[in-house]
């Protein structure tokens, strides 16, 4: 009997009500640090769902994943290198548009992602409706209203997070049309970034970092930070190469 | 060998180089705003049109040119006056009820035919000490915090932020300082930690080093009775408070402008540079759960600062009651210290023992003024201090004037920072010369302050 510990990723930006999900999913289950070399807070904690570990980890704050400083550094490392089950992104339904940058560039990461439309209370309040299945389709992932800190959604969030883990949601991630210009460059350099990186990782968001002249993306990738898969045997990537 | 073979990566950068041009990063960025706006326009709808711009409304008025300065004074005062007005009666309750269990515990210790010694390590030592910092610490926190968790959590503190951000820009510094600053109200030693957010060492370093200028939890009961004991005097009822208030005020805006005149210093000089660009966002403004927020922000600062009476308070208590009892000849260690610093001490307007208390706190602001109490006490006749009255009657047998508590409040504002927040300083830049210097640059400037201040006093004959 083999039992293993899913991993999850919480991503957003800042006063989101991301660390008031990470509380109320894992209670006093949770212990902070540092990130390894950074001085950047790591907190991670656990819950059991249906029976099954999860281990959470809270990304900083951030607005976007494009490495402008160590925070984004480090939530856009763990995305790519340590690959979650599923990331999570919380977005504040007040202000959604401002928002949904983040989520785009997550959904261009990785097709684990489940947005968690947060602050729906006060969306309520405030006379915002949002059509989340129109959402969730135009994203092409699964969207879960939340209220988490009157504890609400939690219930579905948790059945979404473990019907993702199990394969039993099929994503298609919206991908981002950018100018013909970009598109074209894109193109050219997909085949070599395949040949180079392998399939490991997101080809077109990886050729989109290199355009942008992101060299510490290449320089990670070249030099596999370890200190993310050294933490243990518990990240998946690393227990499907151990069985 | 590597050299020979090309590597692939760098390979794949030099072409990607190649591709791209100066403007890649605004076209991706252009897309990608595009795309969510369209997402938006197409699945969320506004039922109240008028409570669209709510936020934008308010920030008119908080972040405006006119009003925003002056909004700011006033939350500053309002909060102040309400911590001191409240903080009164609990305060004095407080102590009468530990003037009342000391009674109890001496009688105790009688029955016990306990040696004096031992009642005086413990009873005058340890628990007048952690009593006292209980007493005068705990009610203006449990007031202070949970009103600036509120602001915090409405949303005005990015706005404060946003208002400083230009006199922090022009002094050379980041604008996030003033976020690190704010946090410096709590806890120095919190505040270095948060200065985390702020990326450039440089920059990072000024709000290191400056951080100590805004009064932390440690100092502001200290401002709060030395203000409303000397500076207060000759009013009564609100006046009074009014009055205190108004004094603490002027001494946090004084340390904001040490703060920026510091930095601004520091960017001309040894930290040279130019101020990084960044992005603030100021998020919507919310109702928080009230209850919730002061519920939790009471609890914690009530854990903290019990934590830290039991823990610097109690050991530092039983250090000084040691040091004034041991005799050295016809004197006591802690009554030779003092007169040995006081000839320099009285140049900045202070007196020995004030300045030995500084010294003794290092470990921690919250028993500067226990340390200095039991100094005092310790030469002459030992008096129940039960209330903030006879306190003030001991300052004054001790030659205090205005004058004394006024360098005493800017001494405290200006000095080193504990010994807790040089430890993360350590911690946080691994730099012997920094910390030093984070240690040596308050100091000087609380004596060339303290000093100015009093002879400038005496020199215009003010006293």
């Amino acid at each position: 009997m083999n039992k293993r510990e899913y991993t999850i990723a919480l991503a957003g930006n800042p006063n989101t009500g991301k660390s008031t999900l990470f509380n109320v999913l894992t209670g006093l289950r949770q212990h902070t640090g540092n990130w390894p070399g950074k001085t950047v807070i790591h907190a991670e904690g656990f819950f059991t769902y249906k029976n099954e570990e999860y281990r959470i980890i809270d990304l900083p704050g951030t607005y976007s994943l494009y490495s402008n400083s160590a925070d984004e550094e480090v939530a856009r490392d763990f995305i790519i290198f340590s690959k979650p089950d599923v990331t999570l992104v919380v977005l504040d339904a007040t202000a959604l548009e401002r928002n949904l940058n983040l989520a785009l560039q997550v959904l261009e990461m990785t097709d684990r992602v489940i947005i968690c439309l947060n602050l729906m209370d006060e969306a309520k309040k405030k006379g915002i409706v949002i059509d989340i299945a129109n959402l969730s389709k135009k994203l092409g992932v699964p969207v879960v209203p939340l209220a988490a800190r009157n504890k609400e959604g939690i219930e579905e969030l948790l059945e979404t997070v473990a019907r993702m883990v199990h394969g039993e949601i099929n994503t298609t991630p919206l991908v981002v049309a950018y100018s013909r210009a970009i598109e074209e460059k894109i193109a050219k350099l997909l085949p070599l970034v395949k040949e180079v990186v392998g399939e490991e990782y997101p080809a077109r968001w990886v050729a989109l970092r290199l355009l942008d002249g992101d060299t510490s993306l290449l320089h990670a990738l070249q030099h596999h930070p370890h200190h993310f898969l050294k933490e243990g045997a518990t990240y998946a990537c690393h227990c499907a190469k151990s069985v | 060998m590597r050299a020979t073979v090309p590597n692939p990566f760098d390979e794949l950068m030099e072409h990607a180089k190649r591709l791209t041009d100066g403007d890649t990063r605004e076209q991706i960025v252009a897309s990608i705003f595009q795309t969510s706006r369209q997402i938006c326009q197409e699945t969320v709808t506004y039922t109240k049109q008028e409570k669209r711009y709510e936020t934008e409304k308010l920030d008119r008025i908080f972040t405006s040119k006119i009003w925003g300065f002056p909004i700011m004074l006033a939350m500053l005062a309002v909060v102040i006056y309400i911590t001191i007005a409240g903080a009164n009666v609990p305060s004095s309750l407080l102590a009468e009820f530990f003037g009342w269990l000391e009674g109890y515990i001496t009688l105790l210790f009688q029955q016990l035919h306990a040696p004096s010694w031992l009642h005086g390590i413990l009873v005058l030592g340890l628990y007048r000490g952690t009593t006292w910092v209980v007493s005068v610490m705990l009610p203006p926190m449990a007031i202070f915090f949970p009103i600036f968790a509120l602001l915090e959590n409405y949303g005005y503190l990015p706005r404060v932020a946003f208002n400083m951000d230009r006199l922090f820009k022009k002094s050379g510094a980041h604008g996030k300082q003033s976020l690190t600053m704010a946090m410096g109200f709590g806890c120095n030693a919190a505040a270095i930690m948060s200065t985390r957010i702020i990326e450039s060492p440089r920059e990072r370093m000024l709000a290191i080093l400056t951080n100590n200028f805004v009064p932390c939890n440690g100092r502001w009961p200290t401002l709060i009775l030395l203000a409303s004991l000397f500076m207060a005097a000759g009013y009564t009822g609100g006046w009074k408070t009014f009055a205190t208030a108004s004094v603490v005020v002027a001494m946090v805006v004084f340390g904001i402008i040490v703060t920026l005149t510091v930095s601004w210093i520091l960017s001309k000089t040894a930290l040279r540079g130019v101020p990084t660009h960044y992005t603030l966002e100021l998020p919507p403004y919310r109702r928080p759960k009230i209850w919730d927020t002061i519920v939790r922000s009471t609890l914690d600062k009530s854990v903290y600062v019990l934590k830290r009476a039991v823990t610097v308070a109690a050991p530092a208590g039983v250090l000084t009651w040691v040091l004034a009892n041991i005799h050295v000849g016809d004197t006591t260690v802690l009554a030779y210290s003092a007169q040995l610093l006081d000839p320099f001490a009285r140049q900045l307007g202070l007196d020995g023992y004030i300045l030995l208390a500084f010294i003794l706190g290092l470990p921690a602001n919250e028993i500067v003024v226990p340390i200095l109490l039991m100094g005092y006490l310790s030469t002459g006749a030992l008096i129940e201090v039960d209330g903030l009255h006879s306190l003030k009657q001991i300052f004054l047998d001790h030659g205090w004037t205005w004058l004394t508590a006024l360098n005493m409040m800017l001494f405290s504002l200006l000095h080193y920072p504990c010994g807790t927040t040089l430890v993360n300083i350590y911690k946080e830049t691994k730099s012997k010369k920094w910390t030093f210097l984070s240690f040596a640059i308050p100091t000087a400037i609380a004596i060339v302050v303290t000093f100015t201040t009093a002879h400038l006093v005496q020199w215009f004959g003010l006293l």
